[in-house]
């Protein structure tokens, strides 16, 4: 067993209606994902203010990934058209200020896709773990 | 030197102040020394004739006072809109920030305007004069016998090196020509900046953000930032921050403030203008600019009054945010 | 009186670090910046450094302690460490007084224990002016650039660096000095003294006078109907405060970590809409009044309370920072009525 390899945090903001229910659907139909996902339950993927990814990495997170409806499928109509646009800025600001690009995500998951749910987080954790501990967008007054 | 003098825009001012067509006149005042220049309001041919200024040093933009000061006014406030002006004019007019009609907005020609801190890196301090003789600027320094020649365009401000626009696309009355679009360079640098790796680029910002004393002049001159109350100033947001306690929170202000006006701000360069600490915060806004050119196509903010901006819109078409950033790679 | 071959400068910077933490001016990009010393460092030549030497004994953000829950029980930690001596070369005498200004808030009963540590393990070496800008006024205060205070003080010109100790902690400071450093008499900076004058007597704003100002004339000025006009153009940030060396007002703020809670002080501005918040909201609601505090504070009422010393040193980082050129030296000439 390897003591020293850093175990991520990963906040998933989940909507209410498609992404939170297809976590219930991965955990129903017995599949496997990290505990070190973190889930919080919004309205609409467009409830993520910028600023709540911002404070998740002040907070300790390594990585935060953004699940929502289907484009078109939004139980508000088109509350993820808004996160796509407002997400694919923010991303790639993150990115221009030079903070590792596959620490954020936005992913499309249904309530049917247990699944994919399932699949999202494993390769996501997975790709966070390879990164490392956050360093670029930590707050060290957060660390324990 | 400027195509319109400062007794063009006196006389405009007093005339229309004498006619009452307007009842006060938003402009700029001279200071103690050519290049201090404090915009405020006038009420008086005496004072207009008196204080008024028009010179290169005129790169305060009018528009945001419009928001406070014609708040209960009676009758019309006169503005001078150099062509940049104009475009935050037309956005604060969008956003519902000003009634129109309080408004007689005079548009007048802009050739560039100064960089005090640049003049001085050629000139050094102790300036007791700047005199404007066509394309150069004759200053007199307490150090130097003769006055020292420095061409005007080689000491512009940022924003007018990379002038977006010459074109006034608000006005109720034009003094002097207006002129057209033009083609800038002003995303060479984003473009620089990208094609760095990230290590590089998070060093850059490190460099030029740890340098933020947290003035909120940035956020405070900005004619998009108008704000009731900011969400850094409310304890109830979670993100009311006073100091750049360490390096996330400079990060996480200048992320949000460029964040909370991407898609509105009309790349005026104000906020680069007066940052004390001299940081490209326009390097940020124009990152916001041209990602929105690129993904969602062209648009500029205050362009025409009532559009709808970029991040209040979207298609059903739009990119996947995955597949933008790694479409990135494949390019480089 | 002692001198150093300015060429032989580096070496006894080099000196100063080993038994002191060194801060010098030092140019980095636009600005210019107290930094510490490393090899290579040149000492700048420029007048004003970006930022005044005040963060360096009142930090823009300090923590002051923390605590720890842990069940009922709540631990407080103190959070005070022993940073050493330092030494602040190259402070303007405007900067120097502006200390003085300081010592006179915080010093004060009840002493800020922070400050006065810093005070404490700092020694100041100022150097006089060699190049005023046109936005010094220091005079106007009764400060002199040519003879600047300090636990030491400097003269630079061409070809030598000449110190004279001020203080008992000046005095042992520069006996530790040795190397390059000679004694000296004292006309080379008589004559360096000179030349500043003839300088500062060609400043534009040299005849600007703080008579009008003073204990006791807040009645008087209080109510000026200038202070409309003046104030219509602030945009109500803080560059001003920040970069002034006098401004002294902070806010104490916790900060939670998830796991304790952080209690810090950062500079506040009283250009803020939130400052001085209570409970039951602003003293101050408009930009007019947060404008006339400001001014009022550093030529009324810390004079007041202060025999007479004005808040203000003339350093004119505010007339070159303020995003609207408005500043102390246009409120004083309208208001003030010179």
């Amino acid at each position: 067993m390897q003591i020293n390899e850093h175990k991520p945090l990963i906040v998933a903001f989940c909507c209410n209606w498609c992404s939170y229910a297809g976590a219930d659907l991965a955990g129903n139909n017995r599949l496997n994902y990290p505990a070190d996902v973190k889930i919080i339950r919004v309205p609409c993927s467009c409830r993520v203010n910028p600023i709540f990814v911002l404070r998740a990495f002040q907070r300790g997170a390594d990585g935060v990934i953004i699940c929502g409806c289907h484009p078109g499928d939004c139980h508000y109509t088109s509350g993820n058209y808004y996160t796509r646009r407002r997400m694919t800025l923010l991303f790639s600001m993150l990115d221009y200020l030079g903070i590792e690009r596959e620490r954020t995500r936005v992913e499309w998951v249904s309530a049917a896709e247990g699944a994919k749910f399932a699949d999202t987080m494993n390769e996501f954790v997975k790709k966070v773990t390879s990164l490392g501990e956050n360093k670029k967008l930590e707050d060290l007054r957060c660390k324990r | 030197m400027q195509k319109i003098t400062k007794s063009q825009l006196v006389d405009k001012a007093v005339s229309l102040l004498a006619d009452g067509t307007v009842s006060a006149v938003l402009g700029w005042s001279m200071g103690e020394f050519s290049y201090d220049v404090t915009p405020r309001i006038f009420t008086t041919e005496d004072d207009i004739r008196k204080s008024f200024v028009f010179n290169d040093f005129c790169g305060a933009n009018l528009s945001k006072y419009l928001v406070s000061k014609t708040d209960g006014i009676e009758g019309k406030l006169l503005v001078f809109l150099k062509p940049c002006d104009t475009y935050s004019f037309n956005q604060l007019l969008t956003e519902h920030r000003f009634n129109r009609e309080n408004v007689y907005a005079v548009g007048i020609p802009c050739s560039g305007m100064v960089d005090i801190s640049r003049l001085k890196a050629v000139s050094g301090d102790g300036i007791t004069k700047i005199h404007e003789e066509e394309e150069n600027l004759l200053v007199t320094t307490i150090y130097e016998d003769n006055p020292i020649t420095v061409p005007a365009k080689d000491v512009l401000l940022e924003r007018c090196d990379n002038c977006k626009s010459k074109k006034h696309v608000a006005f109720d009355e034009l003094l002097g020509d207006s002129g057209e679009v033009i083609e800038s360079a002003r995303f060479d640098q984003v473009a620089e900046i990208e094609a760095m790796t990230p290590d590089e680029r998070f060093a850059f910002w490190q460099s030029q953000l740890s340098r933020c004393i947290r003035c909120n002049a940035c956020r405070d001159v900005c004619p998009a930032c108008t704000c009731e109350k900011c969400v850094f100033d409310n304890p109830l947001s979670g993100a009311e921050n006073k100091s750049p306690a360490n390096n996330f929170e400079e990060q996480m202000f200048h992320i949000i403030r460029a964040y909370h006006v991407a898609g509105r701000c009309t790349d005026c360069g104000e906020c680069s203008r007066v940052c004390p600490e001299k940081i490209p915060l326009h390097l940020l806004n124009r990152k916001f600019i041209k990602d929105i050119n690129e993904f969602y196509g062209e648009y500029q903010a205050g362009a025409e009054v009532g559009a709808r901006a970029p991040l209040v819109d979207y298609t059903v078409d739009d990119p996947e945010p995955c597949d933008v950033l790694d479409r990135r790679d494949t390019d480089a | 009186m002692l001198k150093c071959p300015i060429d032989k400068m580096d070496d006894v910077f080099e000196e100063i670090a080993k038994i002191a933490k060194l801060y010098l001016p030092v140019d980095i990009g636009e600005s210019i910046v107290y930094k510490p010393w490393e090899k290579g460092d040149v000492w700048s030549d420029a007048v004003n450094t970006s930022l005044s030497p005040k963060e360096l004994f009142f930090p823009q953000t300090e923590n002051l302690m923390e605590f720890k829950t842990e069940g009922k029980s709540i631990e407080v930690i103190d959070t005070r460490r022993e940073n050493g001596p330092f030494v602040v070369f190259g402070v303007r005498a405007c900067d120097v007084k502006s200390i003085e200004v300081l010592d006179r808030v915080f010093l004060a009963e009840p002493v800020d224990s922070y400050y006065a540590k810093r005070r404490e393990e700092g020694i100041i070496i100022s150097t006089a002016c060699t190049r005023p800008a046109e936005t010094c006024f220091c005079t106007t205060f009764d400060v002199s650039p040519q003879e600047p205070s300090g636990d030491i003080s400097s003269w630079k010109t061409d070809e030598e660096v000449f110190f004279k100790a001020n203080t008992e902690k000046g005095e042992n400071f520069l006996k530790k000095i040795t190397s390059y450093i000679v004694e000296c008499d004292e006309d080379r900076v008589r004559e360096q003294k000179e030349k500043i004058l003839k300088i500062m007597d060609k400043l534009p704003l040299k005849n600007l006078k703080a008579d009008a100002f003073g204990g006791g004339k807040t009645d008087e000025f209080f109510c000026h109907p200038a202070w409309d006009e003046l104030s219509g153009s602030c945009l109500g940030c803080g560059a001003c405060t920040f970069v002034c060396p006098t401004c002294q007002c902070y806010d104490i703020k916790d900060f939670n970590t998830g796991s304790g809670i952080i209690r810090f002080r950062c500079w506040d501005s009283c250009m803020y809409s939130d400052f001085t918040k209570m409970a039951h909201g602003n003293n101050r609601h408009t930009q007019k009044e947060r404008f006339r505090q400001r001014f009022m504070h550093k030529l009324v009422y810390y004079p007041e309370n202060n025999e007479g010393i004005f808040g203000c040193v003339g350093c004119g980082r505010c007339i070159a920072k303020c995003p609207v050129s408005m500043n102390i030296v246009k409120v004083m000439k309208k208001i003030g009525g010179k």
